[in-house]
């Protein structure tokens, strides 16, 4: 597997305040540097020791039939569940984002484009992108910016060749964090966009 | 037998199945009427002066009772009701800032017939400016006559006086209605006591937060879930009737509105779209409701028939549009967008047109509320710390009522003189509502079973 060195955000505040959303030919180039680098290339790493999911994803709500998150006997992830999904993209299934903001940044295009190899890899699959916002902003407005945040997200997979209606997107706000402290670290780790496979 | 055992069995698996889908409880019972009743006997008068109404002493003892009858309101019967009237009263009164009362409890007890006729010279030598008496009879129905009266001890003078008959279980309802008379007579404001509030009772650990909607009364009495828990309920606003609810719910997996009605228990979607819906809101007469929607993810303002129909779509723009509170005449809409890069404060005319923003300065600035006076808009000020901010519906004339690390969505009082918000602490998450008045200088926080947020206060009980 190649690993791209040196390109791990530490904290994700720390990205430039504002930057354009890529032009067609960025997305183009993005896309053969990804294929060139072949699956599982790593081009941003998710903050350290993420906790999981809190309680049951959308996918789960009310189903409880399959659990996404299972792996297979003896451990090892099944193909086109979710822990084999994220093994597979090497836990860059998640995104960040700026405060307030919603581009995808290079870091994020690069992350989404291995997503797309993989939904490539396995045409039956189709994913909900999750989208979230840190607690420092009111309700309503972090459930409209989550679903913003979400929607980049999977137009950035469209752009790529993913089609329409293998992404759903679903918005949580504030409402579903994953880090639990009131820093500027934790809120920048809950301020994503995070792909779930959909049985 | 066995086809009734297998009957019964398939009734017994389909009803958590039929709770689960929808998330409900059982409806709340239907509220009583409450009977306004003439009051006989004794004259009213008026103060000449009605500028010492501020921290003024009030005793409210007991209210009597013609025979102490057994009554469903209280186990103990219609003596021990009367005093729990007057603590409801007295508990009201004293929450607010503008009056120092003395309650039941210390108080000598009036007889039956003085409540028309007071002990004048017991009152006056207690300090006590004003006095509230009333009584409680017990009708033969189970109906309960409750009657209340204000006098001016020093003036040895009746102020008002009201009486109304209720069904036992909207007792407190009396009580808040005696609050409301005091307290509108002594301050020339309107009546506030006797109404609801709907908010989302949390639980459990911040990345795992249980989000029940829930209704009480303006005292935090006769408290209940409306959902269950099974899945994220925010954002609720009671109809103008109290008829209805509507609410976001996540029961279908998707943040929607709902329209619940508290009747008949059921609930529908707002809109048939299968696009999120947010920030559901009612405007003053009820008939139509404002909810926003994402499409591609690009949220807007819509307008709905509060009996469903067409939506018309009242902001077109690649912000987020979002909330929106009509001014009392219906005619205007304040909202909050960032189309100029970050959140502010905009004004519309109820069918879109006119967009304008009145907030400036730093910070951004969400979640406008209209005062039901028409002449404050209430609202969440994000600089720093988040905090709750009133303005002129213009925009001129910032005064922020609280200091806090994160104050937000702020509702008003039915008659616009106390702002009720939710303070989410730092670290932990917990949340809690509080109420504050408009000088800033009266805050207190309203004690509920659970942590708390998201309260919206209805207009006075029909």
């Amino acid at each position: 597997m190649n690993v791209v060195p040196g390109r791990r955000r530490v904290n994700d505040f720390d990205k430039e305040s504002e930057m354009t959303p890529p032009t067609p030919r960025q997305i183009a180039l993005g896309a053969l540097v990804a294929a060139s680098l072949g699956l599982g290339a790593c081009a941003k790493r998710a903050p350290e020791s993420l906790p999981p999911e809190p309680g049951a994803s959308t996918v789960t709500d009310g189903a409880g039939a399959t659990d996404p998150y299972a792996t297979g006997a003896g451990g090892a992830a099944v193909p086109g569940t979710q822990a084999h999904f994220e093994t597979a993209v090497n836990g860059q299934n998640t995104i960040y984002f700026d405060t307030d903001r919603y581009n995808i940044d290079s870091v994020d295009a690069a992350a989404l484009q291995v997503q797309a190899q993989y939904l490539a890899q396995y045409p039956n699959l189709t994913i909900t992108v999750e989208g979230h916002a840190d607690e420092r902003g009111t309700r309503e407005y972090n459930l409209a910016l989550g679903e913003r945040r979400a929607n980049a997200a999977k137009n950035y997979l469209q752009s790529v060749g993913v089609a329409a209606n293998r992404v759903q997107t679903v918005s949580y706000g504030k409402e579903r964090p994953v880090a639990l402290g009131s820093d500027e670290g934790a809120w920048a780790r809950n301020r994503r966009a995070v792909s779930v496979v959909v049985n | 037998m066995m086809k009734t055992l297998l009957l019964l069995g398939a009734a017994l698996m389909a009803l958590p199945a039929i709770a689960a889908a929808q998330d409900l409880g059982a409806p709340p019972p239907a509220t009583g009427a409450v009977e306004t009743v003439e009051e006989e006997g004794g004259l009213t008068g008026t103060v000449s002066d009605e500028s010492e109404w501020q921290d003024l002493g009030i005793a409210i003892p007991s209210f009597a009772t013609d025979r102490d009858a057994p009554t469903a309101a209280n186990s103990a019967g219609t003596a021990a009701l009367g005093r729990a009237l007057a603590g409801v009263v007295y508990d009201n009164l004293r929450n607010n800032g503008l009056f120092k009362p003395t309650g039941p409890d210390g108080l000598p007890r009036p007889a039956y017939g003085e409540i028309t006729a007071p002990a004048w010279g017991i009152w006056g030598g207690r300090g006590a400016e004003m006095l509230v008496q009333g009584y409680v009879r017990a009708g033969a129905d189970g109906r309960l006559t409750v009657g209340c009266y204000l006098y001016d001890v020093s003036l040895q003078n009746e102020l008002a006086r009201a009486g109304w008959v209720v069904q036992p279980a909207d007792w407190r309802r009396a009580a808040h209605r005696c609050a409301d008379l005091v307290y509108s007579r002594l301050s020339g404001e309107n009546p506030f006591f006797d109404s609801r509030i709907a908010y989302i009772a949390e639980t459990g650990p911040k990345n795992a937060r249980v989000k029940r909607l829930a209704i009480m009364d303006s005292d935090g009495a006769n408290h209940r879930f409306i959902t269950l828990g099974g899945s994220t309920a925010l954002t609720p606003r009671y109809s103008p009737d109290y008829q209805r609810l509507l609410y976001l719910s996540y029961v279908d997996g998707n943040p929607r509105i709902y329209v619940y009605d508290i009747g008949t228990g059921r609930q529908t979607l707002v809109s048939q779209s299968r696009n999120p819906t947010f920030a559901p809101r009612w405007s003053p007469d009820g008939r139509h409701i404002l909810y926003s929607m994402a499409v591609n993810g690009n949220t807007d303002i819509y307008r709905v028939p509060a009996t469903g129909g067409q939506s018309v779509r009242l902001t077109d723009n690649p912000g987020i549009d979002i909330g929106g509170s009509y001014s009392p005449d219906g005619s205007q809409i304040v909202f909050e967008s960032d189309r100029s890069g970050s959140q502010q404060i905009y004004v519309m005319d109820a069918d879109g047109g006119n967009q304008r923003r009145i907030s400036f300065g730093a910070g951004r600035a969400a979640t406008p509320e209209w005062s039901p006076r028409g002449d404050q808009i209430a609202f969440t000020h994000m600089g720093g710390n988040f905090r709750i901010a009133v303005m002129s519906p213009s925009g001129q004339n910032v005064r922020f009522l609280t200091d806090s690390w994160q104050d937000e969505a702020p509702t008003w009082s039915p008659n616009g003189r106390i702002v009720q918000f939710f303070r989410t602490e730092r670290g932990s998450g917990r949340t809690g509502l509080y109420q504050v008045d408009l000088t800033g200088r009266n805050e207190r926080r309203l004690p509920t079973p659970a942590d708390a947020s998201d309260p919206a206060w209805g207009p006075v009980l029909p």
